[in-house]
């Protein structure tokens, strides 16, 4: 922060989404912080953190475990949720797949991406959650670049696009009637290289797959993925050993990595500002249709 | 890294433009010169325009999202776009141009410092050119930039460009704008819009990214009045800080040290600040719009709702206002119904009382015969609350001087407010 009232932007950043996070936990009974192990909602929980220090963060992180996750990523959950001294509710899709209510993917491309949707609604419903905070950001793909902060959701748990609340300034309308909840998305406004930044300003902890490591892998078109015993391989597809990091973490069997040799902060820092793809473009997910978003989004999905 | 913001300032402005102005162009423009657009982005319209049997990659597809809008080619709703130059961050809030038009640029316009308006050079002024400057003006904007788009149209005339300033700075005069600039622009071939144009060397005020990159909008901040809405009480159940009583919230203005007497409203009672924290860090100093938490000397009581001030500044306690507000819902206003005002972090019921008049953003005419007030009409109107909310005028404070309405039944934000004392 500079000594005269100039802001730097990661400051600005930083306050509005504190005043977000804030006024999820004034305007709701039952709020959530949903966690992925991504470096997004480890961002948005250092700065819930940050919002009620020294008080602890006053409402649960919730993880939706797909049973595909990296096991890094279980590791640092339970790690920071213990260090933070907050409470973890994890929902998992294994268990919505056991009761018969998804069925499970086959095929070359099976991932549990689209099951999660299924779990975190009855997650949400099983717990009376009125508000979910997020770590989605405006800038990540088009269907988000509407997004609100205060983001309303039916009794269904459905997004309607064309029926969301106009905001104005810093004024967030909480107001829902029973069985109706919110996402809310304090990162709205941050772009992939803002969090790095902040990241490295912070010297916030992350699972250690954001950093460059030799990992064994299979070359799929152009994407990297990671190999493991979720991936359904093709008959000539064989593991290589590359050196690699991750941009964004998902599951196993989605989550493309790139070849790097980013191995601090400051390095990734450097490889996000002068890289030319987004990076969501590594996201099998994201690619099944130009509207795959926001169909997902509507379904009640992240 | 050396050529990447990392400790630059922010600039929030909206666009305002009709559907043929250009104005999809012109910010897909922006992205793609200054070098915001990924290799993917760029490669899925460059599919999509080809597919719609275009030679070039047509820019205006970048910042088009939700399907309706691509089946339909229009926009409907604001949208957020981002990006950034070695000086600055952007955030654009990008305000469409159809029916809903006035709903949607009071939203963008109510959080950006700057607002660009466009005017087709062929056309000149239209009746939209007036709204969008209005209501520029009525959201307190202080920085407009005239870009006077498709010059290669009426042949990079310098002429035709002059016309149009003065006809902009005449009607302009009508309204409370301080800083205005003007620039003549091709969206479509790229023309001042990031690098100065070859084709109207007599333009020497820079091209628009120059503009965006340079005016200073530090100083349209308020450090004078101090006002700090409490937005909750901090209380931790813990053994480590078990006295700690902290109040979270977002300076809205003025500037606040520790040593400051300070006054709490509503209930007039005193104390001294003992401490600012952000995190766990203790600061010398807070001012807008940072997100802090206040210690106090006193045991006083302090909830949510509250405001924090200086004893001989205080913002007007009011249970009536008289204020200009814009309608944002389907449902037509129902002079009947009791609504529920949001002002900072405190609520109230609200009844309005009398409708004095809708106004013709057109002509800034005053009607007084109306049937009814509906979505993107703009009235001034009396107000009349269960209790007294602490409010200043708009002009001098956005966050104390603006409010919204919402229906109690279906939760809805039916209407937005600003207060002009």
């Amino acid at each position: 922060m500079n000594t005269d009232y100039n802001l730097d932007h990661l400051d600005e950043l930083e306050a509005e989404s504190i005043y977000v996070i804030r006024e999820v936990a004034a305007q709701f009974e039952r709020p959530a912080i949903l966690f992925s192990g991504g470096k997004d909602s480890i961002v948005v929980t250092h700065l819930a953190a940050k919002a009620f220090a020294p008080a602890r963060i006053p409402m649960p992180l919730v993880h939706i475990d797909t049973g595909h996750n990296f096991p890094e990523t279980l590791a640092f959950r339970d790690e920071l949720v213990d260090r933070l001294g907050v409470r973890l509710i994890v929902g998992s899709v294994q268990q919505t797949i056991d009761d018969g209510l998804v069925k499970e993917e086959t095929g070359v491309h099976a991932s549990r991406n689209r099951l999660q949707t299924t779990t975190l609604l009855n997650t949400i419903e099983e717990h009376a959650f009125d508000a979910c905070i997020g770590g989605a950001r405006r800038d990540e793909e088009k269907a988000r670049a509407k997004e609100r902060f205060f983001s309303h959701r039916d009794d269904f748990g459905q997004w309607d696009p064309k029926n969301q609340r106009p905001e104005l300034w810093n004024l967030f309308n909480g107001k829902h009637r029973p069985g109706e909840h919110f996402r809310v998305f304090p990162l709205n406004n941050w772009t992939e290289l803002d969090i790095w930044n902040y990241i490295t300003r912070e010297q916030i902890d992350l699972p250690s797959l954001y950093f460059a490591h030799e990992r064994e892998c299979i070359v799929r078109g152009t994407t990297i993925l990671a190999h493991s015993a979720y991936l359904n391989l093709k008959p000539d597809e064989r593991p290589v050993t590359m050196q690699v990091r991750f941009r964004t973490l998902g599951d196993l069997t989605i989550t493309g990595a790139i070849e790097s040799d980013a191995d601090t902060l400051e390095k990734i820092t450097a490889e996000v500002a002068a890289t030319r793809i987004t990076e969501r473009g590594g996201r099998m997910d994201d690619k099944r249709s130009s509207s795959a978003m926001e169909d997902r989004k509507k379904e009640g999905y992240f | 890294m050396s050529s990447q913001p990392t400790t630059n300032s922010l600039l929030r402005f909206t666009t305002a433009g009709s559907v043929d102005d250009g104005k999809s162009t012109l910010i897909g423009r922006l992205l793609h010169d200054s070098k915001s657009i990924f290799e993917d982005q760029l490669a899925a319209v460059t599919a999509s325009s080809a597919q719609k049997g275009l030679e070039h990659a047509d820019l205006s597809l970048l910042t088009d999202g939700l399907r309706a809008e691509r089946e339909q080619g229009i926009t409907i709703d604001v949208a957020y776009r981002y990006f950034a130059t070695p000086k600055r961050k952007f955030i654009i809030a990008d305000t469409p141009g159809h029916i809903q038009y006035t709903r949607n640029m009071v939203t963008g316009a109510s959080t950006a410092d700057l607002a660009i308006i466009l005017v087709d050079a062929r056309h000149g002024l239209l009746e939209q050119t007036h709204r969008h400057s209005f209501i520029a003006s009525m959201l307190g904007i202080k920085h407009v930039v005239v870009c006077v788009n498709k010059m290669d149209l009426v042949d990079w005339s310098e002429e035709r460009f002059r016309e149009i300033v003065s006809a902009y700075r005449s009607f302009s005069s009508r309204l409370d704008i301080p800083d205005i600039k003007f620039i003549p622009i091709s969206a479509l071939l790229g023309d001042n819009v990031v690098d100065a144009s070859e084709h109207m060397p007599w333009h020497t005020g820079g091209s628009l990214l120059n503009h965006l990159e340079e005016v200073f909008v530090a100083s349209d901040r308020n450090l004078q009045d101090c006002r700090f809405p409490v937005q909750s009480v901090i209380r931790p159940q813990i053994d480590e800080a078990r006295d700690f009583r902290g109040y979270a919230g977002r300076i809205a203005s003025g500037v606040f040290k520790p040593g400051d007497d300070v006054t709490i409203l509503p209930s007039g009672m005193t104390s001294r600040i003992r401490e600012i924290r952000l995190g766990n860090k203790v600061l010398a100093k807070a001012f807008p719009p940072l997100s802090v938490t206040l210690l106090l000397e006193d045991d006083v009581d302090v909830s949510r709702g509250d405001m924090i001030v200086r004893e001989h500044n205080q913002p007007t306690s009011t249970q009536d206002l008289d204020t200009r507000l814009c309608w944002l819902s389907d449902e037509p206003m129902n002079p009947a119904a009791r609504y529920i005002l949001r002002h900072t972090c405190t609520e109230a019921k609200a009844i309005i009382k009398k409708v004095h008049y809708k106004l013709d953003i057109n002509t800034l005419h005053r009607e007084e015969e109306f049937d009814q007030i509906a979505m993107n009409d703009i009235v001034r109107v009396h107000i009349r609350l269960s209790t007294p909310i602490l409010v200043d005028d708009y002009r001098e404070n956005r966050t104390t001087g603006s409010f919204i309405l919402v229906d109690p039944h279906s939760g809805l934000t039916v209407a937005a407010g600003v207060l002009n004392l």
